[in-house]
C-alpha cells in the first residue's frame, strides 16, 4: 500500500482534470460531488498509507516513493518523489480530511453560484498542490506545491473578481507571498550550493556537515518564506484581505491548510534549525509570539466576523511559530491539527451565519441568532471554547503545551503568550456574544435560518473533532503522547525536552485556564451585561490593525516605489540598453553591409574573385617554399 | 618535369595569363553572352594546366579531368544560354547590370 | 620544334583571349573565342592528347560557339556594346587590380614550383602515359574503370541540363494572359 502513496495526490489531480474538462457539463451539484469524491478518495488513501506506516517499525517509517525524474540538468537532478514519513502523512491526513469536509460544505454554500464548477476546479487544484507541498521529497517539489497553493489562493480570493476589492485582495495576497517566496528560493539555492542537493533526506543527512552560519542563513531565509505563507509579522497583511474569497476558501486555505504550510516547512527542516545559531530559533519564537499578540490585539476591535477570524488565524499561527522557535515541534503540529479542526469549524460556522443573513458580514448587525440557528450556534460554541482554551476542548491541550515549552525556553515568551491567550478568549467571546446572544440587530427583511444538511454535517463532524482532538497528545503520562511518539522519526531527536516538573505544569495549566476565564468574563461583562461601553475596549488603532498596512502602503508607495523605479530605470537603461545596443549595432552594421548586396552580378563576381585571391595568398603564406 | 624540352612552367604561365584575362573580362563586360565566353576562357586556362601537368607527371588523370570540365562547360553553356534567352524574352537587350533583383 | 609551336600557339591563344574581352561586338568576341579554342587544341596535340584536341575542336569550337552565335542571332543582341563607360563605380580598376593580383599570386606558385601547394606525384600503372597504348585507349580505361561512377553522374548532369534548358525557354501557357497563346509558337 505504501507504494501507492501517489494515489493521495492523484485523486485531487484527477478531480481537477475531470472538472476542467467536464465541469461545466456536469454542472451543479454533480461537479461538487466529483470534487468531494476526489477528496474522500485522497483521504481514504491517506488513511491506508497511515495504517501501512503504523504497521512498520518506527525506525523504518521514513522513505521516498520516486515517481519520475523531474528536472534532469547535468549533475543537478530533481526527482519527483514523495517523502512518506509520520510528519507528511499527518499533514496529508488532516489536509484531506478537513478538505473533504469543506468540499462537502461548499456544495451547499456555493449553491446557485454561476461559477459553481469553476470553484471546485480551483479547490481540487488547491488540494493537489497542497498535497504536493506536504508530500514532496525535496525543497524543489515543496516549492512547486508552495507556488501552486499560492496561485489557487490568488484565484480563489478573487473568485468573485467582478468586485474590484476582491480582485485587488487576490493580487495583494499573491504579491506579498512573492516576498516570502524570494526567501524560500534563496534558501533553496543556498542549500543546493552548500550540499549539492535539495532533497530532504540529503539535507537531513548533510545538516551536521554545514557550518552554523550556512544553516542559520538557510533557516532564516526559509523563515522569510514561511512568514509570507503563514502570515507572520510583517508579511501578514494579505491574510485579512484574503477574506474576500468565499467562506469555504477562507476555511480551507486561509485557516486550516495553506497558511500552516510555513509552520510545516519549519518543522520539516528541524535538523537545519538544530545546527543553526541559537539566535535563529529565538528570532522565530519572538516573531511568532509577537505576531500572536499583535493579531489578537487587532482581532479585539474588528466588526467583520471573517476579519476577526482572520486575525485570530494569524494569532494562532504565531503560536505555532512560537512552538517551532522553542523546539516544541510536536506541539506545533499538535496545535496545527487542532487549529485546523476548530478554525475550519469557526469559519464554516461564520459562513453559515453569513449565508443565513444574505451575505452580511458585520457583527454589529447580528445578535440572538442562537434560536434561529441552533446547530450552527452549538457547533460554533464548541469551536469558541476550543480556541479560547477551555478544557477539555482540543485547543486547551495544544495551546497549553506550546505555553509550557515557551515557559521552559523563556518566561518572557510565556508571559506574552498568556496575555495573547486572555485576548483570544476575549475577542472570541465577543464574537460569539455579538453573533448568537444579546438582541437581534439585523433588519426585519433578514430571516436567519439553519442551512441545509450538506452544510451542517461538516460542522458536526468538525465540532466532534474539536472536542476530542486533544486526546491526540495528552500531557499526563508518556504513554498518552500519541502524536509525540508518532512524529518521533521525523524529528531526529531535535524536539526540546521539557524540564518543568509536574507541579509546575499543573500551575501553568491553571494560569492559562484562569486566563481563559478572565477573557470570557471580560467579554461577557462588556457585550452581554453592558457594564462597560464597547467603545472603551475597541481601540481604534486595533481596528486598523495598528496601522501596519498603512505603514506598508506608505513605504511601498514612497521610498519603496522610488527604489523600484530606480531598479526599473537601471533595467531599462543598462540591462536592456546593453541588449538593445547589441541588437541596434547589428542592425546598423547590417544596414551598412547590405549595400554590398547591390544586385549587380559583376560586383558579386568581383568580390568572389577578391576572395579567391585572398584565399590564394593565405595558402601561399602558409606554404613552406 | 620536362616535356619535349619545354618546362611545364611555361604552360602554367600561359594558363595563368589566360585565366587572368578571362577573369578580368568577366568582371568588365556587361553583355551576358560575352561574360559566358570569358568563363569559357577561364575554363580553357584550367584545361591547359591540367593537360600540361598530366603530361609532366606521366598521368592520364589530367586528360580525364579535362574531359569532365568539357562536359560541365557544355552543360553550363546550355543552361546559361537558356537563362539569357528567358531574360531577353522579358527584357530585350538586357545586360548583366539590368538584372539586379537579387539584392539586400 | 615544339618550342616554336608552343610560342606560336601561345600568341594565338592570348591574342584571341584579349580579342574576346576587348571586342565590342559579341559576334567578333565569339570568333576570337574560336581562335583561342583552336590554339588550346594545338597545345593538346603538343602534349599527345589527341583525343582531347579533337573533342576541343568538335565540341567547343564547333557546338558551343555555334550555340553562342545562334543565341546572338536569335536574340538580336549583336549590337555593339559601349565599352568606354562603366556604370558600376570602381568596377573596372578594381577588376584590373584583382585580375593582376590573381595572376601574380598564381605566378608565384608557378615560379616557386607547382608542387609547393599540390604535392605532385608521378603516376604509374593504368594511368601512366608512357606505355604502349594510345591516349584514347588509356582515357577509356580510366574513365570506365576508376571514374565510372563520375561518368554516370555526368550523364545525369547532361540530362538535367537538357531538361532544364527546355523548361527555362518554354513559353508556358499563362492563364492570366489576355491574348490566346499562338499555336506552334512554343
Amino acid at each position: 500500500m505504501l507504494d501507492a502513496a501517489w494515489l493521495i495526490c492523484a485523486f485531487p489531480l484527477a478531480g481537477f482534470v475531470v472538472l476542467l474538462a467536464l465541469g461545466r457539463r456536469l454542472g451543479e451539484p454533480r461537479a461538487g460531488w466529483v470534487a468531494t469524491g476526489a477528496m474522500v478518495g485522497a483521504f481514504v488513501s491517506s488513511v491506508a498509507v497511515f495504517a501501512a506506516l503504523m504497521g512498520r517499525d518506527p525506525a523504518e517509517r521514513r522513505f521516498v516513493v520516486t515517481l519520475f525524474e523531474w528536472v534532469p540538468a547535468g549533475d543537478f537532478s530533481v526527482d519527483a518523489g514523495l517523502l512518506i514519513d509520520p510528519l507528511s502523512v499527518t499533514m496529508a491526513l488532516f489536509v484531506t480530511g478537513v478538505g473533504a469536509l469543506i468540499h462537502l460544505y461548499a456544495i451547499g454554500y456555493m449553491h446557485g453560484d454561476g461559477d459553481f464548477s469553476k470553484f471546485f476546479v480551483y479547490l481540487n487544484l488547491f488540494a493537489f498542490s497542497m498535497l504536493v507541498l506536504v508530500l514532496g521529497d525535496s525543497l524543489a517539489l515543496t516549492f512547486l506545491g508552495w507556488e501552486g497553493v499560492g496561485v489557487c489562493s490568488y484565484l480563489l480570493i478573487s473568485f468573485w473578481f467582478t468586485d474590484e476589492a476582491n480582485a485587488s485582495a487576490g493580487k495583494k495576497a499573491f504579491i506579498t507571498n512573492r516576498v516570502g517566496d524570494w526567501g524560500f528560493m534563496l534558501a533553496m539555492f543556498w542549500a543546493f550550493g552548500a550540499l549539492g542537493s535539495v532533497r530532504y533526506l540529503d539535507l537531513f543527512g548533510g545538516a551536521d556537515s554545514l557550518s552554523s552560519t550556512t544553516a542559520t542563513a538557510i533557516v532564516i531565509l526559509l523563515f522569510v518564506g514561511a512568514a509570507g505563507k503563514s502570515a507572520q509579522l510583517p508579511l501578514y497583511i494579505w491574510l485579512p484581505d484574503a477574506m474576500a474569497g468565499p467562506t469555504p476558501v477562507s476555511a480551507l486555505i486561509h485557516a486550516a491548510t495553506m497558511v500552516t504550510a510555513g509552520v510545516y516547512l519549519m518543522v520539516r527542516v528541524n535538523p537545519l534549525i538544530a545546527v543553526a545559531d541559537g539566535w535563529a530559533p529565538d528570532a522565530i519564537a519572538w516573531v511568532g509570539v509577537a505576531t500572536a499578540l499583535f493579531a489578537a490585539g487587532a482581532a479585539m476591535a474588528q466588526n467583520d466576523i471573517k476579519k476577526v477570524l482572520a486575525y485570530s488565524t494569524i494569532s494562532q499561527l504565531g503560536y505555532m511559530m512560537l512552538a517551532v522557535g522553542t523546539g516544541a515541534y510536536v506541539a506545533a503540529i499538535f496545535h496545527m491539527v487542532t487549529h485546523a479542526f476548530f478554525k475550519a469549524l469557526l469559519f464554516l460556522g461564520s459562513g453559515s451565519v453569513i449565508h443565513a443573513l444574505d451575505g452580511d458580514q458585520d457583527m454589529r448587525r447580528y445578535g440572538a441568532l442562537r434560536a434561529a440557528m441552533p446547530v450552527t450556534a452549538a457547533t460554533f460554541i464548541v469551536g469558541w471554547l476550543a480556541i479560547a482554551g477551555v478544557p477539555p476542548f482540543a485547543g486547551f491541550w495544544s495551546k497549553d503545551e506550546i505555553l509550557a515549552y515557551a515557559f521552559d525556553a523563556s518566561p518572557a515568551l510565556w508571559a506574552v503568550g498568556i496575555v495573547t491567550a486572555v485576548l483570544t478568549a476575549f475577542y472570541m467571546s465577543r464574537l460569539v456574544f455579538m453573533t448568537f446572544y444579546g438582541e437581534a440587530r439585523h433588519g426585519d427583511d433578514a430571516h436567519p435560518h439553519e442551512p441545509s444538511g450538506l452544510m451542517t454535517a461538516p460542522l458536526l463532524v468538525l465540532a466532534a473533532a474539536a472536542v476530542v482532538a486533544g486526546g491526540l497528545n495528552l500531557p499526563f503520562t508518556k504513554h498518552l503522547h500519541f502524536l509525540g511518539s508518532w512524529l518521533e522519526p521525523s524529528l531526529f531527536a531535535n524536539e526540546a525536552h521539557l524540564s518543568l516538573g509536574g507541579g509546575a505544569q499543573w500551575l501553568l495549566a491553571l494560569v492559562s485556564m484562569a486566563g481563559a476565564a478572565v477573557g470570557i468574563a471580560g467579554a461577557a461583562a462588556v457585550y452581554l451585561q453592558n457594564r462597560l461601553p464597547a467603545e472603551r475596549v475597541e481601540w481604534p488603532a486595533a481596528a486598523r490593525a495598528f496601522y501596519v498596512d498603512e505603514m506598508w502602503t506608505r513605504f511601498v508607495g514612497g521610498p519603496g516605489r522610488r527604489a523600484f523605479e530606480g531598479v526599473a530605470a537601471f533595467d531599462a537603461n543598462v540591462v536592456d540598453g546593453a541588449v538593445d545596443g547589441v541588437g541596434r549595432s547589428v542592425r546598423t552594421g547590417g544596414a551598412w553591409l547590405r549595400r554590398v548586396q547591390s544586385g549587380f552580378v559583376r560586383s558579386y563576381a568581383l568580390l568572389t574573385a577578391a576572395g579567391a585571391v585572398a584565399l590564394l595568398i593565405w595558402f601561399l603564406a602558409r606554404a613552406s617554399f | 618535369m620536362d616535356l619535349a624540352g619545354l618546362s611545364v612552367g611555361w604552360y602554367l604561365a600561359l594558363s595563368v595569363a589566360l585565366f587572368a584575362i578571362g577573369g578580368v573580362g568577366l568582371l568588365v563586360r556587361r553583355n551576358p553572352l560575352v561574360m559566358f565566353m570569358c568563363v569559357e576562357l577561364m575554363l580553357n586556362a584550367v584545361n591547359v594546366a591540367f593537360v600540361a601537368l598530366g603530361a609532366g607527371l606521366n598521368d592520364v588523370g589530367g586528360q580525364v579531368a579535362v574531359f569532365f570540365v568539357l562536359v560541365v562547360a557544355a552543360t553550363e553553356v546550355v543552361i546559361g544560354l537558356a537563362l539569357v534567352v528567358a531574360i531577353n524574352r522579358r527584357r530585350a537587350g538586357a545586360t548583366a547590370d539590368d538584372v539586379t533583383l537579387l539584392k539586400g | 620544334m615544339s618550342e616554336a609551336v608552343f610560342v606560336v600557339a601561345a600568341v594565338i591563344i592570348l591574342a584571341g583571349a584579349v580579342g574576346v574581352v576587348a571586342s565590342r561586338n559579341p559576334v567578333h568576341a565569339a570568333l576570337f573565342l574560336v581562335q583561342t579554342l583552336v590554339g588550346v587544341a594545338v597545345l593538346f596535340v603538343l602534349n599527345d592528347a589527341h583525343f582531347l584536341a579533337a573533342v576541343q575542336v568538335v565540341v567547343y569550337a564547333g557546338a558551343i560557339v555555334i550555340l553562342f552565335l545562334f543565341v546572338i542571332m536569335l536574340l538580336g543582341v549583336d549590337k555593339a556594346e559601349e565599352l568606354r563607360v562603366e556604370p558600376i563605380f570602381g568596377q573596372r580598376p578594381l577588376a584590373v587590380v584583382v585580375g593582376a593580383a590573381l595572376a601574380a599570386a598564381l605566378a608565384t606558385v608557378v615560379v616557386a614550383g607547382a608542387d609547393v601547394l599540390t604535392g605532385l606525384r608521378r603516376a604509374g600503372g593504368d594511368r601512366a602515359l608512357d606505355g604502349e597504348a594510345t591516349d584514347i585507349e588509356r582515357m577509356g580505361r580510366v574513365l570506365f574503370g576508376e571514374f565510372a561512377l563520375a561518368v554516370e553522374i555526368t550523364a545525369a548532369l547532361l540530362t538535367v541540363a537538357v531538361v532544364g534548358a527546355v523548361i527555362l525557354t518554354r513559353r508556358s501557357p499563362r492563364p492570366e494572359a489576355t491574348e490566346a497563346p499562338v499555336s506552334g509558337d512554343a
